[in-house]
């Protein structure tokens, strides 16, 4: 038993295991995701999420030891946000003949969000630093902890309440979307899949992509869209 | 190889975007820029191909990434469990607001189409 503890002790403090728990939970999460017919409550995000934290505060092993090995798979937000615009690019002629009123769904949807998160946060009696963290909520949570910091908000709680909006984002925009009613058409997908990955950036970028390629692409122009609007508007808006 | 060459171009386009964005002192993040100047670059195959591969893989994995910083919520534990309702509720409301009014401005303003239900199809 005592070898035991001695190895957890040892394997828990290097990188190795971070990077291990973070790959293998998200493979069983995923796995148990597609067996129950890719049921938005069953997010493989949430519960490996839920699954590693409860694993780490029941272990006692501080969340920086964790992250020393998971920041590999965090480094690559950084090209992923790159490979957005591949996707883009394959669309780039419906883009364009669509370019004005996407480029105002984006913008009007990413005003509403982040204000009525403003203004909720506010009227709830939230501290100030965690309503300004609240604002750029809806953009994919690397770029999120960016403006948070030009905006006077805490990084790391902007990039908390990023993964928790995706989370939203993906668990209810089919019951929302069925009370808008939006119908199964080409329109429909695009209107679906725009929203999600304009409110819910990547994570719901990614549940639009296992339902429907179109809903899917949309969303990945959408989250891109709401990366450059934010990032170019949060810090002029706050200054 | 081909896709270790994409990603060899996602990281160059990446540091690109990191430098250009310091020395310009735009207000976007380097990874945006590096976005922008992909999209100038997928015109030539020599990227296109070996991007197309990678960028694949790493969108179909998307969520996976947001993992490391979603565990993240266990270091705000005390303000969680003094505000964590309040921070829910305003977090569920604005994103309703925010995929409600992005969906109904982009459905309504595209020109009609057949409501064709797709069969088999499951809502987003």
């Amino acid at each position: 038993m005592s070898d035991f503890v001695a190895l957890w002790v040892y394997l828990s403090a290097t990188p190795l295991f971070g990077l291990t728990a973070t790959l293998v939970t998200y493979v069983l999460a995923h796995a148990f995701y597609l067996r129950v017919g890719q049921a938005a409550w069953a997010n493989p995000v949430l519960w490996s999420v839920l699954v590693i934290a409860a694993v780490l505060l029941a272990t006692g092993v501080p969340y920086p030891t964790y992250f020393s090995g998971a920041q590999f798979i965090h480094f690559l937000l950084g090209p992923a946000v790159v490979a957005q615009g591949w996707p883009l690019w394959q669309r780039r002629t419906q883009v364009r003949q669509r370019w004005g009123r996407l480029l105002l769904a984006s913008l009007l949807g990413g005003v509403a969000a982040s204000g009525s998160a403003l203004a909720l946060g506010w009227a709830v009696g939230l501290p100030a630093d965690v309503v300004l963290s609240l604002a750029p909520k809806s953009v994919t949570a690397p770029v999120a902890m960016g403006i948070a910091e030009k905006i006077g908000g805490i990084p790391a709680l902007s990039a908390v309440f990023a993964v928790l909006t995706g989370l939203v984002g993906a668990l209810s925009g089919k019951v929302l979307f069925g009370l808008l009613r939006l119908p199964y058409s080409a329109n429909g997908w695009a209107a679906r899949g725009f929203a999600l990955g304009t409110a819910s950036h990547g994570i719901g970028a990614a549940r639009a992509l296992q339902v429907n390629a179109d809903a899917g692409a949309y969303a990945g122009l959408a989250l891109g869209l709401q990366v450059v609007l934010a990032s170019l508007l949060m810090p002029l808006f706050f200054r | 190889m081909q896709g270790l060459r994409g990603l060899a171009w996602l990281l160059a386009l990446q540091s690109a975007g990191e430098l250009l964005a310091r020395a310009l002192q735009l207000p976007f993040p380097g990874p945006v820029v590096g976005m922008v100047l992909l999209l100038i670059a997928l015109r030539w195959p020599l990227v296109r191909e070996p991007v197309a591969q990678c960028a694949d893989f790493l969108l179909a994995h998307l969520s996976l990434l947001f993992i490391p910083v979603g565990v993240g919520v266990m270091t705000h534990l005390a303000l969680l469990s003094q505000y964590g309702g309040r921070m829910l509720l305003v977090l569920v409301l604005s994103t309703w607001i925010g995929l409600a009014v992005t969906a109904l401005v982009l459905y309504h303003l595209s020109p009609a189409d057949a409501a064709d239900d797709v069969e088999g199809a499951r809502d987003v």
